[in-house]
């Protein structure tokens, strides 16, 4: 995060100390208890649950729940589990983030070291885009999409979330690259080097914050989208998300809460993954996005 | 002339360069983002009803109605209760969104030892899909396996908690688990609030014998106020998206207890083959979020120049 540890002036005593604490502390088994809750049932008997024991650790330890979700689970016709799913949203994420940061890197640079009139406007425009109740564009697509022969492909959805993460993404470089020294692009424009010359060579090699900030971004979004997968990839194709609801929701046969919980873990896994990992840089992009860049 | 041209048509391309590497991402927005949002305008006034929209005989299989969707929207009780829904959701989740961000907020900043350990794990929430918090909350609130059952498990045999299938109450739900998702969040932007007040003037009021709850009414809380108009905005826009964590808890019921116009625009849209009247309740999200979104990046762009 951003902000520097900073005292404050504001002085407590030990009594309202040990409140505080008391407080903090409540709130954190608020934020923990779904992700107890999730994990503790992934790993006991359907028969506990159903028992009563939702809160109490497993009396038999056990993985099959997660084997299940993994590999044999019923979700569509087949019982295939959630790992096709898995490698769906893996192959729509990839191609999405790299192109959109790409992208998002060369319009930041435009936007801030090579300006012209309306640059602004221009960038209003995209960022209004981010912000967007998506409902308003899915006829529109699904039209498309079918027109283009891309409906409920991977590379639909791949189309789908650069178009609507560019914005994001042109945000986060374009507030990185303002602070950057125009004087330096200037320098080696006189020295002769052209438009890509000094993108590659002077801005690329220290956007390194703002790349991870923004892969990440775009990562985590992307991942948990439903919308778009919900409404453009049906059966097969679906992403992750997507798999996981049909999973949750389906009315046949018994109702096995541990293959759900688990489920609901390996779906969250990558976020959860790269969020232990690069908190930080996620909380950055998340502050960059509401607040002043 | 040649050997004129080449460094010619070389300057040409590198003033042209900017604007053409630029012009992609340009265009797909205006196509994909303004085009397509005429272009559900259009639809939301013609009787269209399934895609596509224009027959095997390439004749279009609509006519336009005026504006024949909206009376009709606004006529159907299922979109007044999305409405009413979305007044009681949103209302609800940024006041309290709010409350707890900025309590928790203050709180940290109290040279709270292990706030570094403390934050991600009051933000985490965030990083998840609404699908998999959901479906957590779901069974943890369902009456069969969830809480009810708990207690009762744990001896309080009277115990009861059916709000999730309660359609006086599932709506409360949501806004729990929204609540849950995003107050972190929230704390995270006061929190920045709060570490960029200056320390002086505190310590002048102090010197004053001003106490701290006079601190925070009357010097801190109201220095904040960029960080309540941006929880606001994120917290209003994201309210009117909501849309996954409704289809993960409830589906939009029981009945149309927890419908909320997202899910009403997709079920006309996708399973009630009502097009029309999905694009016009599509477009009024629009206008809703517009309305709250424009002016806001319309001062913070002009702000930056």
């Amino acid at each position: 995060m951003a902000v520097a540890t900073q005292d404050t002036a504001i002085r407590t005593g030990r009594f309202a100390r040990a409140l505080i604490y008391l407080v903090l502390l409540l709130f954190v088994l608020f934020y923990m208890l779904p992700l107890y809750v999730m994990l503790v049932n992934s790993v006991k008997p359907l028969s506990e649950i159903t028992g009563g024991g939702m809160m109490a650790l497993p009396q038999v330890w056990t993985l099959e729940p997660w084997a299940k979700a993994w590999s044999t689970a019923q979700i569509g016709v087949q019982p295939t589990g959630l790992r096709p799913y898995f490698w769906n949203s893996i192959s729509m994420v990839v191609p999405a983030v790299a192109i959109s940061t790409v992208l998002g890197a060369l319009n930041g640079y435009v936007l801030t070291k090579w300006r012209f009139r309306g640059d602004t406007i221009l960038f209003g425009l995209m960022l209004f885009a981010c912000f967007i109740p998506f409902q308003i564009v899915l006829i529109p697509m699904a039209a498309v999409l079918g027109f283009l022969g891309l409906s409920g492909s991977t590379a639909g959805l791949v189309l789908v979330h650069v178009v609507y993460g560019v914005g994001f993404s042109t945000l986060y470089f374009r507030n990185y690259y303002a602070v950057f020294p125009t004087e330096l692009v200037r320098a080696a424009q006189i020295d002769g080097a052209g438009f890509f010359q000094i993108f590659w060579r002077i801005l690329v090699p220290s956007s390194g914050p703002i790349a991870v900030v923004c892969i990440i971004w775009q990562f985590t979004n992307i991942w948990n989208d439903f919308l778009f997968g919900a409404s453009f990839a049906s059966g097969d194709g679906a992403p992750m998300t997507v798999a996981l609801n049909n999973l949750v929701q389906s009315s046949t046969g018994v109702k096995e809460y541990n293959v759900h919980f688990a489920g609901a873990i390996l779906a969250a896994l990558p976020t959860l993954l790269v969020y232990i990992v690069a908190g930080r840089y996620f909380v950055r992009g998340l502050m960059a996005g509401s607040v002043k860049g | 002339m040649a050997a004129n041209a080449t460094p010619d048509f070389r300057t040409r391309l590198q003033t042209w360069l900017p604007k053409l590497v630029l012009s992609p991402s340009l265009a797909m927005v205006l196509v994909f983002v303004y085009g397509f949002i005429g272009f559900t305008v259009y639809v939301s006034f013609t009787n269209s009803r399934i895609l596509p929209f224009v027959g095997p005989d390439g004749q279009p299989t609509h006519d336009l109605i005026g504006f024949t969707n909206y009376a009709k929207l606004f006529s159907l009780s299922h979109w007044e209760i999305s409405l009413t829904n979305m007044a009681i959701f949103a209302g609800l989740y940024i006041v309290i969104c709010t409350l707890i961000g900025l309590i928790l907020a203050i709180l940290l900043d109290q040279k709270i030892r292990g706030e570094g350990f403390l934050r991600p794990l009051y933000l985490y929430p965030m990083a998840l899909s609404f699908i998999v918090t959901g479906t957590a909350w779901k069974w943890f609130l369902d009456p069969g396996i969830g809480l009810e059952n708990i207690m009762q498990t744990w001896g309080w045999e009277s115990f009861s908690f059916d709000w999730i299938k309660n359609r006086d109450f599932a709506i409360y739900t949501i806004v729990l688990a929204a609540v849950w998702q995003t107050s972190g969040f929230v704390m995270a932007m006061f929190l920045a609030g709060l570490r960029g007040i200056d320390n002086e003037i505190l310590k002048a009021a102090q010197m004053d014998g001003a106490s701290n709850w006079n601190l925070y009414r009357r010097i801190i809380i109201p220095q904040l106020r960029p960080a309540f108009l941006s929880a606001f905005v994120i917290l209003a826009h994201l309210a009117i998206k909501t849309f996954d964590l409704v289809i993960a808890m409830t589906g939009g019921g029981p009945g149309r207890a927890t419908e909320l116009p997202a899910t009403f625009m997709y079920s006309y849209t996708f399973s009630r083959n009502q097009m029309g009247i999905g694009a016009s309740s599509a477009v009024i999200m629009l206008m809703t979020i517009a309305a709250i979104m424009i002016p806001y990046l319309y001062a913070e762009l002009r702000e930056k120049k």
